[in-house]
């Protein structure tokens, strides 16, 4: 299991090696999230209408280790755009990954563009 | 920089820790523990909870990395083994030296073995760490019977422990009544008879003079020559200091252990502190973690500059529930102070036993004892700890007013009264985190203050005290919803339902601020819902996972199918498909508590497919997953009863499908029995018809669940188009003025005027509210659809129901593993 957590690493804009498209972008519901999986690693894209943004964090949550957070509910504590697991409701901001309301280890984010309805997440 | 090493990473220490961190960062102070146990500083007084989670994660006070992230470097699994004052330096029992500026003990305890000849046999155990439990569960499947040595608060608790462990328990106790410092003779009868029944046994008078067996204990010989036969003995008799580190290094113990202590709570060397159940301040050592946090907080005030603060002892009253049975003992719990006169209650039947001494001129409370009932407690520590007026007639303290007055509500309490004993905090503590710094969302103060953060037990008090507070200054309490929203969920319900928003992003442009989040997102949904009863996968991504996915997720991913059985009535040919599509698709199943069938282990992308099969079949959504009606229980009734008055089944049916869909600040559910005999528990539900020889008498506001409450009689012999008539005003009254997640029966509990303002409304329709009730309730019935038939018949929705946006298979990460010819999903961790 905590094998699986190490496999999800931060890529910043400038380490992306490659750009992977996603899925279209009408294929996402608005201020919602998807998963989709490259290479063995599960990836959840969030539409964050309202703020017109995207964003991609791994789609494990660091708590009890679930294949879920593409399924969490957006919202935002202050400024900070969140995601909240559906499991239990741990929250993470959208931004840096970092866990809001606990002690769980920050999740891995993703460099994401859209590009003519096309969604692609940046991986190293 | 000054350098700080503990020795010990119990309760206190830990605490220690905390309040240190919070006043010096690792720039000013530098922080070393060392902890002989192998894990982090565990919640000892929820020792007992192991036993059913046997997880010690769960009892952390914090996990590991909270050391990492506040610069604490934490040594577990290391006994300090000497102590060298002459270059301030300690030593473990590895060899490893390090040298400190100050020196916090906080050592702890051990349980006290009294020399009985015996005791080093095999079976006998103590009652003080995991290891401890460990120890204890894993010799208890071995053995039938198991006693415990000392019928104090500890010894009870073990006992309750080898109970669960499906042992016969014993309690041998010296005294001749248990708990004998708390508790008179007649509190300990109520809580021994209560104990008994049970299946505990209690020997009192009994001191144990050998522990016989060859190797591994099987008897326990007493000096009045009778003896007991069991297979493994706990020892709960007390405590004893782990001052041994005084013998390396000369500093100064108690007759009874511990190291002396002064009010800043310095050893004899002024660089070496202890706290905690180490220390021994005038002459007492504390069995008790309250006033170990108290002296943590004394050492971080002295190490960090303010001297000002000086422990001066600590109160030793204790509320607990012991065995499900609420004891609390408070100030001069005894009576033992010169001319105190007792005042006591007793009522046997509901084992209830209330006691309190009064000071010789009846104007002071110098303490008391409450078996059975504490709800008064914390109000009775305060009038004693802060030396309050007691009312004219004492016994109302005991009793309840009877009549008008009565000073003893919140508001009576003096600015110093100590609310949370766990972390000292005082009601002007949370007075001026209100008005000073304009907290007023309970959680907020909880963080702030740290007020209700320990044991818990002055939660609702400190609510209480933020209302009244509120109140006082004028606002009148409204519980709004979020940060996102200014308004109560009642306004919110006028505001959507007035002005005809339909969606959430509109309310929030509106009437909102931010992005939403999961507090407000779902509680709005469910507004939403219940004013329009549209499609709820309109909107999906604002509803709670259960209701976005409309089945309940399950640990692992997977999700479950509950089809609505109305009353639990079944035909055979139902129960066949339900049996060939758990099937087809390797779904685990179960009847549930609520008569029907749950289907557990659904892959996401099979849920269409699988309702599409139960729809065919008939089936429609059981709501399982919403804030919504669950079942209405039934009984079978007068078709096959020979007790039925009525024919129940038909009229559950009924009850069920006029309400089904019907979305609700919480869950909702229904009963209805064929006669007083009650089988199907109506008057545990939300609401609860029960036949009369001429009609239904109907129960609202109970439920099962965490906090069981028996439902309130709204109405008698009604008929059962007026009981629907007045369960409909009911249902939407409840649906329209209730805070989120508000079972009926706490929405109840809040209602000024009770059950009887609630009758006023529904029966007697004295807000005239009962056509427009109604009307609201025919809308939202007419408006009904099954949401899994919409979702099969629609391919967009369809497409929600997917793991990966970019492939059809499922989730690889799913794992079960098979049980008893099924499945279940596989542990996490
Ligand atoms: C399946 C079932 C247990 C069983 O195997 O029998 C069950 C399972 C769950 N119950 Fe329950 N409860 C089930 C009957 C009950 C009962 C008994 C009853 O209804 O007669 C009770 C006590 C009675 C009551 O509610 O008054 C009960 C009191 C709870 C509570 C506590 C409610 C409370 O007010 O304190 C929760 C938590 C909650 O709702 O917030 C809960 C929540 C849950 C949830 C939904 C937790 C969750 O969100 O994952 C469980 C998941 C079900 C699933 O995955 O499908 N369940 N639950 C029962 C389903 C009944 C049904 O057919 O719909
Ligand atoms: C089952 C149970 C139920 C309880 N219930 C309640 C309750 O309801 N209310 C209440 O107020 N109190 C209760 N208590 C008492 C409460 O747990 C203690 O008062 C509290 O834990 C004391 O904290 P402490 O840090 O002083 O000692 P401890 O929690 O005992 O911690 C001391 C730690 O120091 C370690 N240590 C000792 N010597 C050394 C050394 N030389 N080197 C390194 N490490 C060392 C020990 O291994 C231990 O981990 C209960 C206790 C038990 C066992
Ligand atoms: S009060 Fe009681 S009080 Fe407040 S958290 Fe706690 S011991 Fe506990
Ligand atoms: S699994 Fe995500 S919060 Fe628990």
């Amino acid at each position: 299991m905590s094998q699986q957590t190490l496999n999800y690493k931060t890529i910043e804009p400038n380490q992306v090696k490659t750009w992977y498209e996603a899925c279209k972008e009408e294929q996402f519901p608005s201020d919602g999230g998807l998963c989709v999986e490259f290479e063995g690693l599960q990836i959840a894209i969030f539409n964050f209408s309202r703020r017109k943004k995207w964003y991609a964090t791994q789609n494990l949550c660091p708590h009890k280790k679930q294949m879920i957070l593409s399924r969490g509910m957006l919202g935002s504590e202050g400024e900070e755009p969140k995601v909240a697991c559906p499991f239990h409701k741990k929250t993470f901001s959208l931004e840096s990954g970092a866990n809001l309301n606990g002690h769980e280890c920050a999740l891995a984010t993703y460099p994401i563009k859209v590009e003519e309805g096309v969604v692609y997440v940046g991986l190293g | 920089m000054k350098k700080v090493i503990v020795i010990g990473n119990g309760m206190v220490g830990y605490k220690f820790c905390e309040k240190l961190r919070a006043k010096a960062k690792a720039d000013e102070v530098s922080l070393v523990v060392y902890g002989e146990e192998p894990i982090p500083a565990y919640d000892r007084v929820h020792l007992s909870e192991y036993f059913e989670n046997q997880s010690a994660e769960k009892l952390y006070m914090a996990p590991r990395s909270w050391y990492e992230e506040n610069d604490i470097t934490l040594k577990t699994g290391q006994l300090v083994t000497n102590i060298d004052r002459e270059s301030r330096a300690i030593e473990t029992h590895t060899g490893e030296k390090e040298s400190y500026d100050y020196l916090i003990l906080a050592t702890g305890s051990s349980a006290m073995v009294p020399p009985i000849t015996g005791v080093d046999k095999k079976g006998v155990f103590v009652y003080r760490t995991i290891e401890d439990l460990e120890q204890i569960i894993d010799y208890a499947q071995h053995a039938k019977r198991g006693a415990v040595l000392g019928g104090g608060l500890l010894g009870l608790e073990a006992a309750k422990a080898l109970l669960d462990l499906k042992l016969d328990a014993q309690v041998i106790e010296f005294a001749p009544r248990l708990m004998p410092r708390q508790l008179d003779d007649s509190g300990s009868n109520m809580l021994k008879s209560k104990i008994e029944s049970l299946g505990i046994e209690i020997l009192l008078n009994k001191n144990t003079k050998e522990i016989h067996g060859n190797g591994k204990l099987d008897r326990l010989e007493f000096s009045d020559g009778t003896s007991l036969e069991t297979d493994m003995l706990v020892i709960s008799c007390g405590i004893v200091s782990r001052d041994e580190l005084a013998k390396t290094c000369g500093l100064e113990t108690g007759p009874r252990g511990g190291f002396v202590v002064n009010d800043q709570l310095q050893t004899n060397d002024p660089s070496i502190y202890a706290i905690g159940e180490a220390a021994n301040y005038n002459g007492m050592v504390y069995g008790l973690v309250a006033p170990g946090y108290d002296m943590a907080e004394t050492v971080v005030d002295q190490l960090t500059g303010d001297q000002s603060k000086q422990f001066s002892g600590a109160d030793m009253s204790t509320k607990l529930k012991l065995i499900g049975v609420d004891v609390g003992s408070f100030g001069d719990a005894l009576g033992q102070s010169e001319g105190s006169i007792p005042i006591a209650f007793e009522d046997k039947s509901a084992g209830v036993y209330k006691r309190i001494n009064l000071s010789a001129d009846k104007k002071k409370l110098l303490g008391g004892v409450l078996v059975g009932d504490c709800a008064d407690y914390s109000m009775l520590l305060q009038i004693t700890q802060n030396g309050m007026a007691v009312p004219p007639n004492p016994e109302d303290l005991i009793l309840g007013a009877r009549g008008a007055g009565g000073g003893n509500s919140i508001a009576d309490l003096p600015d110093s009264a100590q609310i949370c004993s766990c972390e000292n905090v005082t009601k002007s503590a949370i007075v001026s985190a209100i008005k000073d710094d304009g907290i007023t969302d309970l959680k907020e103060i909880r963080t702030c203050t740290k007020a209700g953060t320990g044991c818990g037990a002055c939660s609702p008090m400190v609510g209480d005290i933020v209302s009244a507070t509120l109140k006082s200054m004028g606002q009148s309490v409204r519980k709004t919803l979020c940060a996102h929203f200014d308004y109560t969920r009642q306004e919110l319900y006028s505001l959507i339902k007035i002005k005809e928003v339909k969606s959430f992003n509109d309310l929030l442009n509106q009437y909102g601020r931010g992005d939403g989040c999961e507090t407000c997102k779902p509680a709005v949904a469910s507004l939403m819902a219940s004013i329009w009863n549209e499609p709820i996968l309109k909107q999906d991504t604002i509803q709670d996972t259960n209701d976005r996915f409309l089945a309940n997720i399950q640990k692992g991913g997977s999700y479950s199918v509950v089809p609505r059985v109305p009353a639990g009535e079944i035909t055979p040919d139902k129960l066949i498909v339900i049996g060939q599509v758990a099937k087809k698709y390797d779904l685990y199943t179960k009847i549930t508590g609520g008569q029907r069938i749950d289907l557990f282990g659904a892959k996401l992308n099979d849920l269409p497919k699988i309702w599409r099969e139960l729809i065919d079949a008939g089936f429609e959504s059981g709501h399982a997953y919403g804030k919504s009606l669950r079942t209405v229980k039934s009984c079978v009734g007068s078709t096959w009863c020979r007790y039925g008055l009525h024919d129940s089944v038909s009229f559950a049916i009924e009850i069920e499908n006029r309400y089904k869909g019907l979305r609700s600040p919480h869950k909702l559910k229904g009963g209805v029995s064929g006669c007083r005999r009650e089988c199907a528990e109506a008057q545990g539900k939300d609401f609860g018809l029960m036949a009369t020889e001429i009609g239904y008498n109907l129960y609202v506001c109970g439920n099962g669940g965490a906090n069981p409450q028996h439902a309130k009689l709204l109405a008698g012999d009604v008929d059962e188009k007026t009981a629907i008539k007045y369960l409909d005003r009911f249902l939407m009254f409840y649906i329209r003025t209730a805070e989120p997640l508000n079972r009926t029966s706490v929405w109840l509990n809040k209602l000024e005027g009770g059950i009887d303002y609630l009758r006023e409304v529904v029966v007697n329709d004295c807000l005239g509210l009962g056509d427009e009730l109604e009307k609201d309730m025919q809308a939202l019935i007419a408006a009904y659809h099954c949401e899994w038939r919409e979702a099969v018949e629609n391919e967009d929705m369809k497409q929600k129901f997917r793991h990966f946006a970019n492939s059809e298979a499922d989730d690889p990460t799913l794992q079960f593993v098979p049980m008893r010819e099924m499945k279940k999903p596989a542990d996490w961790d």
